[in-house]
Protein backbone atom coordinates (compact mmCIF):
# COMPACT_ATOMS: atom_id res chain seq x y z
CA UNK A 1 0.00 0.00 0.00
CA UNK A 2 2.88 2.50 0.65
CA UNK A 3 4.78 1.29 -2.06
CA UNK A 4 1.73 2.19 -4.30
CA UNK A 5 1.29 5.63 -2.53
CA UNK A 6 5.02 6.36 -3.10
CA UNK A 7 4.74 6.05 -6.63
CA UNK A 8 1.69 8.04 -7.43
CA UNK A 9 2.11 11.54 -8.70
CA UNK A 10 0.17 14.25 -7.85
CA UNK A 11 -0.50 17.31 -10.04
CA UNK A 12 -3.11 20.03 -8.97
CA UNK A 13 -5.37 20.73 -11.94
CA UNK A 14 -4.38 24.68 -11.25
CA UNK A 15 -0.91 23.83 -13.22
CA UNK A 16 -3.14 21.91 -15.93
CA UNK A 17 -5.08 25.37 -16.58
CA UNK A 18 -2.35 27.55 -16.54
CA UNK A 19 -0.71 25.28 -19.49
CA UNK A 20 -3.27 25.00 -21.46
CA UNK A 21 -4.28 28.67 -21.08
CA UNK A 22 -0.56 29.35 -22.10
CA UNK A 23 -0.63 27.12 -24.69
CA UNK A 24 -3.82 28.24 -26.45
CA UNK A 25 -2.21 31.98 -27.16
CA UNK A 26 1.27 30.12 -28.45
CA UNK A 27 0.00 28.09 -30.36
CA UNK A 28 -2.55 30.87 -32.22
CA UNK A 29 0.68 33.09 -32.71
CA UNK A 30 3.52 30.90 -33.17
CA UNK A 31 3.74 28.09 -35.72
CA UNK A 32 5.89 25.26 -34.80
CA UNK A 33 9.26 25.19 -36.67
CA UNK A 34 8.68 22.24 -38.12
CA UNK A 35 5.55 24.06 -40.29
CA UNK A 36 7.04 27.63 -40.58
CA UNK A 37 10.33 25.67 -42.34
CA UNK A 38 7.95 24.02 -44.82
CA UNK A 39 6.21 26.69 -45.81
CA UNK A 40 9.29 28.74 -46.33
CA UNK A 41 10.82 26.19 -48.17
CA UNK A 42 7.41 25.78 -50.30
CA UNK A 43 8.27 29.57 -51.09
CA UNK A 44 11.31 28.73 -52.88
CA UNK A 45 10.16 25.98 -54.68
CA UNK A 46 6.70 27.02 -55.94
CA UNK A 47 6.88 27.10 -59.53
CA UNK A 48 4.31 29.66 -60.13
CA UNK A 49 4.62 33.44 -59.64
CA UNK A 50 1.18 33.68 -58.09
CA UNK A 51 1.89 31.19 -56.00
CA UNK A 52 5.37 32.34 -55.06
CA UNK A 53 3.53 35.75 -53.91
CA UNK A 54 1.02 34.11 -52.32
CA UNK A 55 3.72 32.33 -50.28
CA UNK A 56 5.83 35.50 -49.06
CA UNK A 57 2.75 36.83 -48.02
CA UNK A 58 1.96 33.72 -46.21
CA UNK A 59 5.36 34.22 -44.64
CA UNK A 60 4.89 37.83 -44.07
CA UNK A 61 1.70 37.09 -41.77
CA UNK A 62 3.50 34.60 -39.65
CA UNK A 63 5.88 37.02 -38.60
CA UNK A 64 3.46 39.92 -38.17
CA UNK A 65 1.38 37.56 -36.22
CA UNK A 66 4.67 36.74 -33.89
CA UNK A 67 5.78 40.03 -33.97
CA UNK A 68 2.63 42.32 -33.27
CA UNK A 69 0.76 39.56 -30.83
CA UNK A 70 -2.00 39.17 -33.69
CA UNK A 71 -3.41 35.53 -33.95
CA UNK A 72 -1.78 34.01 -37.41
CA UNK A 73 -5.56 33.28 -38.60
CA UNK A 74 -8.63 34.83 -36.93
CA UNK A 75 -10.23 31.57 -36.98
CA UNK A 76 -8.67 30.88 -34.00
CA UNK A 77 -10.58 27.59 -33.79
CA UNK A 78 -11.88 25.61 -31.34
CA UNK A 79 -9.29 24.05 -29.15
CA UNK A 80 -8.83 20.72 -30.01
CA UNK A 81 -6.98 19.37 -26.65
CA UNK A 82 -4.92 15.57 -26.64
CA UNK A 83 -4.09 14.57 -23.64
CA UNK A 84 -1.85 11.68 -22.66
CA UNK A 85 -1.84 10.91 -18.52
CA UNK A 86 0.69 8.51 -17.29
CA UNK A 87 -1.20 6.00 -15.08
CA UNK A 88 0.84 6.82 -12.09
CA UNK A 89 -0.76 10.15 -11.85
CA UNK A 90 -3.64 11.45 -9.84
CA UNK A 91 -4.97 14.91 -10.39
CA UNK A 92 -6.01 17.08 -7.22
CA UNK A 93 -7.81 20.09 -7.10
CA UNK A 94 -11.16 19.45 -8.81
CA UNK A 95 -11.71 17.71 -12.23
CA UNK A 96 -9.65 17.34 -15.29
CA UNK A 97 -12.40 17.93 -17.66
CA UNK A 98 -13.00 21.58 -15.94
CA UNK A 99 -9.19 22.49 -15.69
CA UNK A 100 -8.64 21.99 -19.16
CA UNK A 101 -12.33 24.33 -19.94
CA UNK A 102 -11.15 26.70 -17.73
CA UNK A 103 -7.72 27.15 -19.06
CA UNK A 104 -9.30 27.11 -22.76
CA UNK A 105 -11.54 30.10 -21.22
CA UNK A 106 -9.07 32.04 -20.14
CA UNK A 107 -6.29 31.43 -23.04
CA UNK A 108 -8.55 33.01 -25.31
CA UNK A 109 -10.13 36.00 -23.16
CA UNK A 110 -6.67 37.22 -22.31
CA UNK A 111 -5.10 36.13 -25.33
CA UNK A 112 -7.57 38.10 -27.36
CA UNK A 113 -8.65 35.14 -29.59
CA UNK A 114 -11.78 34.89 -31.04
CA UNK A 115 -14.82 32.72 -29.86
CA UNK A 116 -15.68 30.87 -32.36
CA UNK A 117 -17.79 27.94 -30.40
CA UNK A 118 -21.84 27.39 -30.17
CA UNK A 119 -23.38 25.87 -27.63
CA UNK A 120 -25.55 23.83 -29.36
CA UNK A 121 -25.17 22.94 -33.05
CA UNK A 122 -28.78 23.74 -34.01
CA UNK A 123 -30.03 26.75 -31.88
CA UNK A 124 -26.44 28.54 -31.84
CA UNK A 125 -25.58 30.19 -29.79
CA UNK A 126 -22.03 31.47 -29.18
CA UNK A 127 -21.04 30.36 -25.53
CA UNK A 128 -18.45 33.29 -25.78
CA UNK A 129 -15.40 31.69 -24.42
CA UNK A 130 -14.53 29.13 -26.73
CA UNK A 131 -15.69 26.73 -24.52
CA UNK A 132 -15.62 23.54 -24.18
CA UNK A 133 -12.66 21.99 -25.93
CA UNK A 134 -12.85 18.92 -27.56
CA UNK A 135 -11.05 16.71 -25.25
CA UNK A 136 -9.02 13.50 -26.18
CA UNK A 137 -7.47 11.41 -23.62
CA UNK A 138 -5.15 8.45 -23.32
CA UNK A 139 -4.23 6.50 -20.43
CA UNK A 140 -0.56 5.45 -21.01
CA UNK A 141 2.31 4.67 -18.73
CA UNK A 142 4.31 6.44 -16.05
CA UNK A 143 4.32 9.28 -14.60
CA UNK A 144 3.97 12.17 -17.35
CA UNK A 145 1.58 14.23 -18.47
CA UNK A 146 1.54 14.97 -22.20
CA UNK A 147 -0.80 17.80 -23.24
CA UNK A 148 -1.20 19.04 -27.37
CA UNK A 149 -3.64 21.87 -28.06
CA UNK A 150 -3.98 22.16 -31.46
CA UNK A 151 -6.86 24.92 -32.25
CA UNK A 152 -8.27 23.58 -35.11
CA UNK A 153 -9.63 26.08 -37.85
CA UNK A 154 -13.16 25.38 -39.62
CA UNK A 155 -12.75 25.90 -43.22
CA UNK A 156 -10.64 22.95 -43.64
CA UNK A 157 -12.19 20.99 -41.07
CA UNK A 158 -15.32 21.40 -43.32
CA UNK A 159 -13.36 20.15 -46.28
CA UNK A 160 -12.41 16.94 -44.17
CA UNK A 161 -14.38 13.49 -45.05
CA UNK A 162 -14.38 9.89 -43.95
CA UNK A 163 -15.22 7.14 -46.42
CA UNK A 164 -16.01 3.27 -45.24
CA UNK A 165 -14.28 1.76 -47.91
CA UNK A 166 -14.33 -2.22 -48.56
CA UNK A 167 -11.50 -4.54 -48.62
CA UNK A 168 -11.26 -4.93 -51.98
CA UNK A 169 -10.77 -1.31 -52.51
CA UNK A 170 -7.13 -1.52 -51.23
CA UNK A 171 -4.82 1.00 -51.80
CA UNK A 172 -5.60 2.63 -54.26
CA UNK A 173 -9.48 2.89 -53.05
CA UNK A 174 -7.31 4.99 -50.44
CA UNK A 175 -5.16 6.68 -52.89
CA UNK A 176 -8.71 7.72 -54.50
CA UNK A 177 -10.12 9.02 -51.33
CA UNK A 178 -7.47 11.11 -50.55
CA UNK A 179 -7.02 12.81 -53.96
CA UNK A 180 -10.99 13.10 -54.29
CA UNK A 181 -10.97 15.09 -51.00
CA UNK A 182 -8.54 17.46 -51.54
CA UNK A 183 -9.35 18.18 -55.07
CA UNK A 184 -12.99 18.61 -53.43
CA UNK A 185 -11.50 20.88 -51.02
CA UNK A 186 -9.64 23.17 -53.67
CA UNK A 187 -9.28 26.85 -52.11
CA UNK A 188 -11.76 26.61 -49.68
CA UNK A 189 -8.86 24.91 -47.56
CA UNK A 190 -6.70 27.69 -47.51
CA UNK A 191 -3.55 25.52 -49.45
CA UNK A 192 -1.18 25.11 -49.04
CA UNK A 193 -2.66 22.21 -47.05
CA UNK A 194 -1.32 19.15 -44.48
CA UNK A 195 -3.76 16.09 -44.93
CA UNK A 196 -3.67 14.01 -42.47
CA UNK A 197 -4.98 10.38 -43.14
CA UNK A 198 -6.20 7.69 -40.79
CA UNK A 199 -6.39 4.13 -42.07
CA UNK A 200 -8.00 1.21 -39.93
CA UNK A 201 -10.12 0.74 -36.93
CA UNK A 202 -13.43 1.52 -36.67
CA UNK A 203 -15.49 4.66 -37.98
CA UNK A 204 -14.77 7.20 -35.04
CA UNK A 205 -10.74 5.63 -34.67
CA UNK A 206 -9.89 6.40 -37.68
CA UNK A 207 -11.23 10.46 -37.45
CA UNK A 208 -9.12 10.74 -34.48
CA UNK A 209 -6.21 8.83 -35.83
CA UNK A 210 -6.81 11.23 -39.03
CA UNK A 211 -6.76 14.24 -36.20
CA UNK A 212 -3.35 13.09 -34.53
CA UNK A 213 -1.61 12.79 -37.85
CA UNK A 214 -2.17 16.49 -38.33
CA UNK A 215 0.06 16.94 -35.05
CA UNK A 216 3.14 15.04 -36.46
CA UNK A 217 6.11 17.30 -37.63
CA UNK A 218 5.80 17.37 -41.31
CA UNK A 219 9.44 16.58 -41.96
CA UNK A 220 8.68 12.96 -40.28
CA UNK A 221 7.66 10.37 -41.97
CA UNK A 222 5.51 7.22 -40.73
CA UNK A 223 7.86 4.18 -39.68
CA UNK A 224 6.25 1.74 -41.12
CA UNK A 225 7.49 1.13 -44.64
CA UNK A 226 4.91 0.71 -47.19
CA UNK A 227 2.82 4.06 -45.13
CA UNK A 228 6.13 5.66 -45.45
CA UNK A 229 6.43 5.23 -49.44
CA UNK A 230 2.40 5.92 -49.43
CA UNK A 231 2.78 9.49 -47.76
CA UNK A 232 5.69 10.26 -50.39
CA UNK A 233 3.47 8.90 -53.41
CA UNK A 234 0.61 11.00 -52.47
CA UNK A 235 2.09 14.12 -51.73
CA UNK A 236 3.67 14.06 -55.16
CA UNK A 237 0.02 13.21 -56.91
CA UNK A 238 -1.40 15.98 -54.33
CA UNK A 239 1.00 18.59 -55.19
CA UNK A 240 0.20 17.40 -59.26
CA UNK A 241 -3.46 18.62 -58.84
CA UNK A 242 -2.23 22.21 -59.10
CA UNK A 243 -4.49 23.84 -56.90
CA UNK A 244 -1.89 25.74 -55.84
CA UNK A 245 -1.40 28.84 -52.91
CA UNK A 246 -4.80 30.42 -52.24
CA UNK A 247 -6.18 27.65 -54.56
CA UNK A 248 -5.04 29.93 -57.62
CA UNK A 249 -2.34 27.95 -59.18
CA UNK A 250 1.27 26.26 -58.48
CA UNK A 251 3.02 23.30 -57.39
CA UNK A 252 2.34 23.81 -53.83
CA UNK A 253 -0.91 22.10 -52.94
CA UNK A 254 0.03 20.29 -49.79
CA UNK A 255 3.01 21.01 -47.45
CA UNK A 256 2.63 16.86 -45.92
CA UNK A 257 0.44 13.96 -46.27
CA UNK A 258 0.92 12.17 -42.65
CA UNK A 259 -0.76 8.89 -42.05
CA UNK A 260 -1.49 7.07 -39.26
CA UNK A 261 -2.57 3.04 -39.39
CA UNK A 262 -4.72 1.12 -36.96
CA UNK A 263 -6.17 -2.58 -36.76
CA UNK A 264 -9.14 -3.13 -38.45
CA UNK A 265 -12.13 -5.39 -39.00
CA UNK A 266 -12.23 -8.17 -41.39
CA UNK A 267 -15.23 -6.43 -43.67
CA UNK A 268 -13.61 -2.95 -43.42
CA UNK A 269 -11.16 -0.26 -44.38
CA UNK A 270 -12.17 3.07 -42.70
CA UNK A 271 -10.40 5.63 -44.64
CA UNK A 272 -11.07 9.16 -42.32
CA UNK A 273 -9.16 12.49 -44.12
CA UNK A 274 -8.47 15.85 -42.01
CA UNK A 275 -7.43 18.43 -43.85
CA UNK A 276 -5.45 21.66 -42.08
CA UNK A 277 -4.67 24.74 -43.68
CA UNK A 278 -1.79 26.19 -43.54
CA UNK A 279 -1.72 27.45 -40.06
CA UNK A 280 -1.24 23.88 -38.77
CA UNK A 281 -1.43 24.91 -35.03
CA UNK A 282 -0.18 23.07 -32.28
CA UNK A 283 1.67 23.16 -29.07
CA UNK A 284 3.40 20.60 -26.65
CA UNK A 285 4.21 20.13 -23.41
CA UNK A 286 5.15 17.35 -21.06
CA UNK A 287 5.39 17.86 -17.03
CA UNK B 1 -2.73 43.21 -63.98
CA UNK B 2 -2.55 45.22 -60.26
CA UNK B 3 -5.06 48.21 -60.29
CA UNK B 4 -6.11 50.57 -56.97
CA UNK B 5 -9.70 50.70 -57.03
CA UNK B 6 -11.53 53.31 -54.62
CA UNK B 7 -15.01 52.06 -53.24
CA UNK B 8 -17.92 51.96 -52.98
CA UNK B 9 -17.09 50.42 -56.29
CA UNK B 10 -18.71 52.19 -59.46
CA UNK B 11 -19.89 50.91 -62.62
CA UNK B 12 -16.90 51.32 -64.96
CA UNK B 13 -14.80 49.76 -62.33
CA UNK B 14 -16.73 46.59 -61.69
CA UNK B 15 -16.72 46.07 -66.07
CA UNK B 16 -12.93 46.78 -65.96
CA UNK B 17 -12.05 44.32 -63.57
CA UNK B 18 -11.29 40.95 -64.95
CA UNK B 19 -10.90 37.45 -63.38
CA UNK B 20 -6.93 37.22 -62.45
CA UNK B 21 -6.59 41.01 -61.38
CA UNK B 22 -4.53 41.78 -58.41
CA UNK B 23 -6.66 44.89 -56.97
CA UNK B 24 -6.18 46.76 -54.08
CA UNK B 25 -9.26 48.55 -52.52
CA UNK B 26 -9.44 51.42 -50.42
CA UNK B 27 -12.48 52.93 -48.84
CA UNK B 28 -15.68 51.88 -47.19
CA UNK B 29 -16.27 47.67 -46.68
CA UNK B 30 -19.37 46.23 -45.01
CA UNK B 31 -18.58 42.70 -42.94
CA UNK B 32 -21.31 39.71 -42.50
CA UNK B 33 -20.61 36.27 -42.60
CA UNK B 34 -22.83 33.30 -41.49
CA UNK B 35 -25.11 34.52 -38.60
CA UNK B 36 -25.35 38.26 -40.43
CA UNK B 37 -26.39 36.93 -43.72
CA UNK B 38 -29.18 34.80 -42.00
CA UNK B 39 -30.48 37.84 -40.56
CA UNK B 40 -30.30 39.99 -43.03
CA UNK B 41 -31.71 37.27 -45.16
CA UNK B 42 -35.02 36.88 -42.87
CA UNK B 43 -35.09 40.69 -42.48
CA UNK B 44 -35.22 40.93 -46.14
CA UNK B 45 -37.90 37.78 -46.56
CA UNK B 46 -40.32 39.53 -43.74
CA UNK B 47 -40.14 43.03 -45.46
CA UNK B 48 -38.04 44.54 -42.48
CA UNK B 49 -35.99 48.04 -42.99
CA UNK B 50 -31.81 46.79 -42.95
CA UNK B 51 -29.49 49.34 -40.85
CA UNK B 52 -26.97 48.84 -43.92
CA UNK B 53 -27.18 49.82 -47.47
CA UNK B 54 -27.39 47.10 -49.14
CA UNK B 55 -27.20 49.03 -52.99
CA UNK B 56 -23.82 49.31 -54.28
CA UNK B 57 -21.73 47.85 -51.21
CA UNK B 58 -18.68 45.55 -50.77
CA UNK B 59 -19.40 43.23 -48.11
CA UNK B 60 -16.24 40.95 -46.88
CA UNK B 61 -16.63 37.52 -45.36
CA UNK B 62 -14.95 38.14 -42.34
CA UNK B 63 -15.34 37.67 -38.50
CA UNK B 64 -12.41 39.10 -36.51
CA UNK B 65 -10.36 38.65 -33.39
CA UNK B 66 -10.93 41.07 -30.73
CA UNK B 67 -8.54 43.82 -31.15
CA UNK B 68 -5.90 44.05 -28.33
CA UNK B 69 -5.64 48.08 -26.70
CA UNK B 70 -4.81 50.51 -28.71
CA UNK B 71 -5.05 48.52 -32.14
CA UNK B 72 -8.55 49.13 -34.03
CA UNK B 73 -9.03 45.49 -35.22
CA UNK B 74 -7.20 41.87 -34.42
CA UNK B 75 -6.44 39.45 -37.52
CA UNK B 76 -8.88 39.68 -39.58
CA UNK B 77 -8.67 37.53 -42.94
CA UNK B 78 -11.61 36.19 -45.03
CA UNK B 79 -13.90 33.14 -44.25
CA UNK B 80 -15.72 30.42 -46.98
CA UNK B 81 -17.56 32.18 -49.35
CA UNK B 82 -19.48 29.32 -50.25
CA UNK B 83 -21.71 28.88 -46.71
CA UNK B 84 -23.03 32.33 -47.91
CA UNK B 85 -24.49 31.12 -51.51
CA UNK B 86 -27.49 30.64 -49.97
CA UNK B 87 -28.32 34.20 -49.14
CA UNK B 88 -25.96 35.69 -51.84
CA UNK B 89 -28.34 35.71 -55.01
CA UNK B 90 -31.14 37.51 -53.03
CA UNK B 91 -28.36 40.46 -52.04
CA UNK B 92 -27.25 40.81 -55.25
CA UNK B 93 -30.71 41.30 -56.58
CA UNK B 94 -30.65 44.19 -53.83
CA UNK B 95 -27.76 45.95 -55.46
CA UNK B 96 -24.59 44.39 -53.76
CA UNK B 97 -21.65 44.92 -55.54
CA UNK B 98 -18.43 42.96 -54.17
CA UNK B 99 -17.40 40.44 -52.50
CA UNK B 100 -14.56 39.47 -50.35
CA UNK B 101 -14.15 35.85 -49.20
CA UNK B 102 -11.99 32.87 -50.22
CA UNK B 103 -13.17 29.49 -51.98
CA UNK B 104 -15.79 28.46 -54.78
CA UNK B 105 -19.14 30.20 -55.28
CA UNK B 106 -22.26 28.37 -56.55
CA UNK B 107 -23.53 28.34 -60.30
CA UNK B 108 -26.74 30.04 -58.36
CA UNK B 109 -24.08 33.00 -57.38
CA UNK B 110 -22.22 33.38 -60.63
CA UNK B 111 -25.96 33.88 -62.70
CA UNK B 112 -26.91 36.40 -60.38
CA UNK B 113 -23.74 37.91 -60.74
CA UNK B 114 -23.41 38.48 -64.26
CA UNK B 115 -27.21 39.26 -64.27
CA UNK B 116 -26.75 41.82 -61.78
CA UNK B 117 -22.52 42.91 -62.71
CA UNK B 118 -21.10 42.15 -59.47
CA UNK B 119 -17.37 41.18 -58.34
CA UNK B 120 -16.05 38.28 -56.45
CA UNK B 121 -12.92 38.61 -54.73
CA UNK B 122 -10.46 36.62 -52.56
CA UNK B 123 -8.52 37.39 -50.14
CA UNK B 124 -5.33 35.12 -48.95
CA UNK B 125 -6.98 32.91 -46.73
CA UNK B 126 -4.97 32.17 -43.12
CA UNK B 127 -2.85 35.46 -43.73
CA UNK B 128 -5.52 37.56 -41.02
CA UNK B 129 -2.63 39.14 -39.25
CA UNK B 130 -1.18 40.58 -42.83
CA UNK B 131 -4.88 41.90 -43.82
CA UNK B 132 -5.66 43.30 -40.45
CA UNK B 133 -2.60 45.77 -41.56
CA UNK B 134 -4.57 47.44 -44.56
CA UNK B 135 -7.99 48.09 -42.08
CA UNK B 136 -7.91 51.66 -40.29
CA UNK B 137 -10.95 52.01 -38.41
CA UNK B 138 -13.95 49.63 -37.42
CA UNK B 139 -17.46 50.48 -36.21
CA UNK B 140 -19.97 48.07 -35.20
CA UNK B 141 -23.32 48.84 -36.92
CA UNK B 142 -25.82 45.95 -36.85
CA UNK B 143 -26.01 42.87 -34.94
CA UNK B 144 -23.76 43.44 -32.14
CA UNK B 145 -24.75 40.47 -30.01
CA UNK B 146 -23.68 38.28 -32.17
CA UNK B 147 -19.80 39.22 -31.40
CA UNK B 148 -17.66 38.75 -34.03
CA UNK B 149 -20.10 37.98 -36.36
CA UNK B 150 -21.78 41.20 -35.81
CA UNK B 151 -22.10 43.69 -39.10
CA UNK B 152 -18.72 46.24 -38.97
CA UNK B 153 -17.85 48.91 -41.43
CA UNK B 154 -14.55 49.03 -42.13
CA UNK B 155 -12.47 51.67 -43.69
CA UNK B 156 -9.23 50.07 -45.45
CA UNK B 157 -6.38 51.24 -47.74
CA UNK B 158 -4.80 49.41 -50.21
CA UNK B 159 -6.44 46.04 -49.12
CA UNK B 160 -5.03 43.37 -51.39
CA UNK B 161 -7.08 40.96 -52.84
CA UNK B 162 -7.81 38.96 -55.88
CA UNK B 163 -10.34 39.32 -58.74
CA UNK B 164 -11.53 35.03 -59.00
CA UNK B 165 -15.06 35.79 -60.57
CA UNK B 166 -15.67 39.01 -62.48
CA UNK B 167 -19.03 40.17 -63.84
CA UNK B 168 -19.11 37.88 -66.97
CA UNK B 169 -18.68 34.97 -64.78
CA UNK B 170 -15.16 34.39 -65.66
CA UNK B 171 -13.93 32.15 -62.69
CA UNK B 172 -10.55 32.02 -62.05
CA UNK B 173 -10.44 28.71 -59.92
CA UNK B 174 -11.87 26.99 -62.61
CA UNK B 175 -8.04 26.60 -64.09
CA UNK B 176 -7.14 24.89 -60.92
CA UNK B 177 -10.05 22.86 -59.87
CA UNK B 178 -7.48 20.01 -59.84
CA UNK B 179 -8.53 17.83 -63.43
CA UNK B 180 -5.22 16.68 -64.67
CA UNK B 181 -4.19 18.33 -68.07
Amino acid sequence: MRDDENKVRQIELTEVTKLIKEMCIEANHFLSKDVEDSICEAKEKEESILGKQILSQICENMQIAGKEMIPICQDTGMAVVFLEIGQDIHFTGGLLEKAVNEGVRQGYEEGFLRKSVVSDPLIRNNTNDNTPAIIHSEIVEGRNLKIIVAPKGFGSENMSKIFMLKPSDGIDGVKNAVLTTVRDAGPNACPPIVVGVGIGGTFEKCAILSKKALLRNLGERADNKNINELEKELLEKVNQLGIGPGGLGGSTTALAVNIETFATHIAGLPVAINICCHVNRHSTRTI
Amino acid sequence: MEKYISLPLKEEDIRSLKAGDMVFLSGELYTARDAAHKRIYEAIQSNQNLKIPLDGITLYYMGPSPARPGKVIGSAGPTTASRMDKYTPTLLNLGLKGMIGKGKRSMEVKQAMIKNKAVYFAAIGGAGALLSQAIKSVVIVEYEDLGTEAIRKLEVENFPVIVVIDSDGTDLYDNYNGEMK
